[in-house]
């Protein structure tokens, strides 16, 4: 049981500073989850931390490899309403 | 004569000069309203007083990489050099790095007096990168003035922190006191381990924000509210804003235009939202000026920006040039001290020299300019020092002045845009001469040291007057000499050009 980071990750270090377990680490490209140390914050939080303050959609996973985030999750608009919304903001 | 302002509940003779006479020089010193004690703490701060910011330069350095919230201006993809606005930076740096790099800019740039902390994220999400920083700091570079911008989430629990280090200047970011005007700007915020949106993360958000503002009050440190104006989300509301602040204790505005290109890859860019026209800009900063100390020379520059606030300096001071410098902080110092003083100097002339006029309240018949006369935009081009003072070519961004029978204010920067948009046979020299003229929209004439004869007669043509009669002479001075030269010449009775929108 373990999370992990993608490339997309932009390495703003938020997770870093976030995580119960110490179990994330700087490394070359992007952070890393360390697998033997990361508990995905049970016990000690409702919600994984990582997951919880990363700014970018996609690139964190659970632990059956599924974005915890996905694609509009962050910007609060699904994928199928995009359309909707941009016509509003553009009307702006 | 001045304005417009639609819905401004109260105010509008608050906006009006205190200066009567004709003669007078200058109705834009920002700063008159001020307190003392808050004058002498803004005087040498690029950021906090439009008079310094011609003699001051300040630096950021990108220590605080995470934040926890997101904003729909903002890409935490920010890792490029040719942009610069907030939360753009080349390289992030560590403590260490930071003070070093701090030194450097210091010893070789002496006008630096500022060193500010902005981002790339939001600096109270990372306190140990940021007070290890300022601690640090106030060790060992003691003459320089530190200060921190926030979105004001953690402020509340940073204000100990903060007055322990000496940090007398925070500026919070504001952009509405209304969770629904909220929930369009701020889509999530992460608090209390969680992640929480829509408008019940602006009203956590909004509550922090106001609780830091007057924690901070409270205990004397001065406090700026940067706003940035979207158009259709907050820009009514960001009057109601400039009120509540300002009743708070915050004691300078800065109203900023919503920057929004598609490609800096940002939600509010990627959806097509539109960032303000200057004149909507300029209307909603007069309409806030009415309850509110004003500012309008923000430049918006990168959370590593080095330099006078129209430049970026950053270059020259990338890590590895900083390690192949050898820095003797004690002498520079010494030097450091001895061009404040020099600079201090020539702007208490200055100020006497203002007063001075200003206690001639009796006018030359000549001096006396007609109530009626209307207001000319102007733009200026100067390197620094508050002097006319740059060639036509070289500005990358004027300034623009507003004279009027009440006198001169300054009214904001433009950035000279540099793409071509012209075809194949558009040169790169003509595509930025276009880009000038462009920038100097609504202007009637533009003040410079030199200018080419190419350049000239575009202008011209465009229905704008170089002048290069009045090169090295102080703006203010100029602009109105300028001003009653074009009034005693008769071109006041022509109709302003048709951008002008700032005499409604």
């Amino acid at each position: 049981m373990a999370l992990s980071i993608v490339d997309s990750c932009v390495n703003c270090w938020a997770c870093y500073d976030v995580c119960p377990s110490n179990a994330i680490y700087q490394s070359s490209a992007h952070f890393k989850i360390n697998p033997k140390k990361c508990t995905e914050c049970e016990g000690d939080y409702a919600h994984p931390q990582c997951a919880s303050i990363c700014p970018i959609e996609e690139t964190i996973l659970d632990a059956a490899g599924e974005a915890i985030n996905p694609l509009g999750s962050l910007t609060g608009i699904p994928p199928e309403k995009m359309k909707e919304a941009m016509d509003e903001i553009q009307a702006r | 004569m001045q304005l417009n302002v639609l819905g401004q509940e109260n105010g509008g003779e608050a906006a009006a000069s205190s200066c009567a006479s004709g003669s007078c020089g200058s109705d834009n010193d920002q700063m008159a309203a001020l307190p003392e004690a808050i004058r002498e703490k803004v005087k040498n701060h690029p950021c906090y007083s439009e008079e310094a910011h011609h003699y001051f330069a300040r630096m950021h350095v990108a220590v605080a990489p995470a934040c926890n919230i997101q904003c729909h201006y903002c890409n935490r993809k920010y890792d490029c050099s040719n942009e610069s606005r907030p939360g753009v930076v080349s390289e992030l740096l560590t403590p260490e790095e930071a003070v070093m790099k701090t030194k450097a800019v210091a010893a070789n740039i002496p006008q630096m007096t500022v060193l500010g902390i902005a981002g790339p994220g939001d600096p109270l999400a990372n306190p140990g990168r940021t007070f290890d920083t300022f601690r640090m700091l106030s060790e060992q570079a003691p003459d320089i003035k530190l200060c921190v911008s926030t979105n004001g989430l953690a402020l509340p629990d940073a204000v100990e922190e903060l007055a322990k280090h000496n940090i007398d200047h925070v500026t919070i970011t504001i952009n509405c006191v209304d969770p629904a005007v909220g929930a369009k700007i701020y889509p999530w915020i992460y608090w209390n381990n969680k992640r929480i949106y829509g408008e019940k993360a602006a009203k956590i958000l909004i509550q922090q924000q106001q609780k830091g503002l007057e924690m901070l009050v409270e205990k004397g440190i001065l406090v700026k509210v940067n706003s940035v104006m979207i158009p259709g989300v907050n820009d009514e509301h960001l009057k109601e804003v400039s009120r509540i602040v300002k009743e708070k204790g915050a004691f300078l505005h800065n109203v900023m235009p919503l920057i929004s290109e598609a490609e800096h890859g940002t939600f509010y860019g990627i959806m097509g939202q539109r960032g303000p026209e200057p004149e909507e800009l300029q209307d909603l900063q007069d309409a806030c000026a009415g309850d509110m100390n004003m500012m309008r020379h923000c430049r918006q520059c990168r959370a590593d920006a080095v330099g006078l606030l129209g430049e970026d300096r950053g270059e020259e001071f990338t890590l590895d040039k900083i390690a192949a410098m050898d820095i003797d902080y004690d002498s520079a110092m010494k030097t450091r001290a001895v061009v404040h003083a020099g600079i201090m100097e020539e702007l208490e002339e200055k100020e006497e020299k203002r007063k001075r006029l200003a206690a001639v309240n009796v006018p030359a018949s000549a001096d006396i300019i007609p109530e009626d006369t209307r207001p000319v935009l102007m733009a200026v081009a100067t390197s620094g020092g508050g002097l006319i003072n740059q060639h036509f070519g070289h500005a990358e961004e004027f300034l623009i002045y507003e004279a009027s029978p009440k006198g001169v204010r300054f009214i904001s920067h433009r950035k000279v845009d540099q793409y071509c948009i012209g075809g194949d046979t558009c040169g790169e020299k003509e595509s930025a001469l276009a880009g000038s003229i462009r920038a100097l929209k609504g202007c009637e004439s533009v003040l410079c040291s030199k200018i080419g004869y190419e350049p000239w007669s575009l202008l011209e043509e465009a229905g704008i007057v170089p002048n290069g009669e009045h090169a090295m002479e102080p703006i203010e001075e100029a602009v109105m000499a300028l001003y009653k030269e074009m009034i005693a010449s008769g071109a006041l009775a022509e109709k302003a050009p048709e951008a002008e929108s700032i005499s409604a």
